[in-house]
């Protein structure tokens, strides 16, 4: 299953782009509208980008009125991003949700103050507001992500997305000044995928609910080692940016990699990379993932 | 908006800048102010570029080389590949009764196209250096000012219908004198198309994604 990561894609503004994945993951909602962080809001480096856009988004009022009607003619299911700077905003989002795939909940976002609250209380804040399907979107920067992950899952997160950006700083070579209006951003690009994997990797064996591998996924053998490191979902972020024909590409890469790997369906590699370790059980309501087999190929 | 990997025909030294010709193929040259995302050989991100000369089955786009994107793209040789999208965003309104193309610096790269499709109304280019000024060759019926005097200088008290592109300083004192001018703007973006929001410029006390709402905007 392919999603965008949320920030990466505006499936208003390229609907063709959202109907190639299998879920379409909407920017950040906050309760109030944020016209987000002041430019310069977006800078390459070597091996990635940095991006400070703060959660622009038009606010829960309008998204719920306006923006969330237009999606739903998409015909994508839809993963909405849930955030907030404290626990009951982002439980008021999540109880004014509903008929949507998913709730992402933005534990993690790099270029706003974080709220006050501990990601265990917003998880289970969120939960008592919603019976949607609740994923915890965490910062890789944890010293212990798999410890993140076993609280929130203790909270009642249904999944985990894996991972959100790493902060980062770019200079100007001219000026040496921060290319970036606020400093520092999120980092993403190539250079995130080895962090991806090993948080992947940490929590598929922490915890049993399902992940959404991201961070640097550019092809499809970027999706399959996901996979193999434990994630039932890829989500792609900055490679949309550069290629916007981005998802089937890496969907048939992702089947050839398997293929040529002797694995049946590409989640069949799932926990390929964990040598003698069980797997959780995919919690997806997928007719693929169902009848997946845990366990190592 | 199409994604194709095309051709690189020939490049040109035009001054300090490189006019980059791509084969067209398929794409559409699109509306003068229209832009492509060029891919940045061996760099991350794509570069948005404004379509300078659009003429048999060729794209043309005139890139300054200030950073590892624009130096990569300028030092691609004839017969190398390169993926192009687009065109993206909103170009420049061309139903209009005495156009008057006002550019700086590498700001006039839409404007050869622009001056085709408008019958090569009058211009006024405005440059840093002689060097620089190189460029103003291919805008025909030109005017040109070379630092330290500015455009502005130049600009008639009616200046009919503005159409303009260049430094934000020059766009800035173009929509005092000219209220209604058209002017396209410049940003960093990732895609170009509406998916990152890095493109956000303020405008009137309003964030707005240039490549959607823009790059050309009409001043208020």
């Amino acid at each position: 299953m392919l999603l965008n990561a949320s920030g990466c894609l505006d499936a208003l503004t390229a609907p063709e782009v959202a109907r190639s994945l299998d879920g379409f993951v909407t920017k950040t909602i906050t309760p109030e509208p944020r016209e987000g962080n002041p430019p310069v809001r977006i800078a390459e480096t070597d091996a990635g980008m940095l991006n400070s856009i703060g959660l622009a988004n038009p606010g829960r009022e309008r998204f719920l009125a306006e923006t969330l009607p237009s999606l739903r003619e998409l015909g994508v299911p839809l993963w909405v991003s849930v955030g907030g700077f404290s626990a009951v905003e982002y439980a008021e989002t999540c109880a004014a949700l509903e008929d949507v795939e998913a709730i992402e909940l933005n534990l993690s976002c790099p270029n706003v103050d974080e709220a006050p609250e501990s990601a265990a209380a917003i998880v289970s804040a969120c939960r008592a507001a919603t019976s949607l399907p609740l994923y915890a979107k965490l910062s890789p920067s944890a010293w212990d992500i798999a410890e993140a992950a076993r609280a929130v899952e203790a909270a009642g997160a249904d999944g985990l997305s894996l991972v959100n950006t790493l902060r980062g700083l770019a200079l100007d070579e001219r000026t040496l000044r921060p290319k970036l209006g606020r400093g520092a951003g999120g980092y993403s690009g190539s250079a995130l995928k080895p962090v991806a994997l090993a948080a992947v990797y940490a929590c598929s064996t922490a915890v049993l609910i399902p992940i959404v591998g991201m961070g640097g996924v550019q092809s499809g053998l970027d999706a399959l080692e996901l996979i193999a490191a434990g994630a039932s979902a890829v989500a792609l972020g900055t490679i949309l940016f550069s290629d916007p024909n981005a998802p089937a590409r890496i969907r048939s890469e992702l089947a050839a990699e398997a293929a040529a790997r002797d694995f049946g369906h590409p989640l069949a590699a799932r926990g390929a990379a964990h040598s003698s370790l069980q797997m959780g059980v995919s919690c997806f309501d997928n007719g693929a993932e169902k009848s997946l087999e845990t366990g190592v190929k | 908006m199409r994604r194709e990997r095309r051709r690189v025909t020939g490049t040109e030294q035009v001054g300090p800048y490189t006019l980059l010709r791509v084969d067209a193929g398929g794409l559409d040259a699109g509306v003068p102010g229209q832009f492509f995302m060029l891919e940045a050989p061996g760099r991350p991100l794509p570069r948005p570029m404004s379509v300078c000369l659009a003429a048999a089955g060729e794209l043309a786009f005139l890139i300054d080389p200030i950073g590892p994107g624009t130096r990569a793209l300028c030092s691609l040789e004839r017969g190398e590949e390169l993926h192009v999208l687009g065109p993206l965003g909103n170009g420049f309104e061309l139903e209009v009764e005495r156009p008057l193309l006002v550019g700086g610096g590498i700001g006039i790269a839409p404007l050869p196209f622009l001056s085709q499709r408008l019958g090569n109304p009058p211009a006024i280019l405005g440059f840093r250096t002689d060097w620089h000024a190189e460029a103003a060759a291919l805008v025909p019926n030109a005017e040109v000012c070379v630092e330290p005097t500015y455009v502005t200088e130049l600009l008639p008290d009616d200046a009919g219908d503005v159409l303009a592109c260049g430094p934000e300083p020059m766009l800035a004192a173009l929509r005092e004198r000219v209220p209604h001018a058209q002017l396209a703007w410049e940003a960093p973006m990732a895609c170009g198309y509406g998916a990152c929001y890095g493109c956000a410029v303020e405008i009137d006390g309003e964030l707005k994604r240039l490549c959607v709402e823009g790059p050309v905007l009409r001043a208020a």
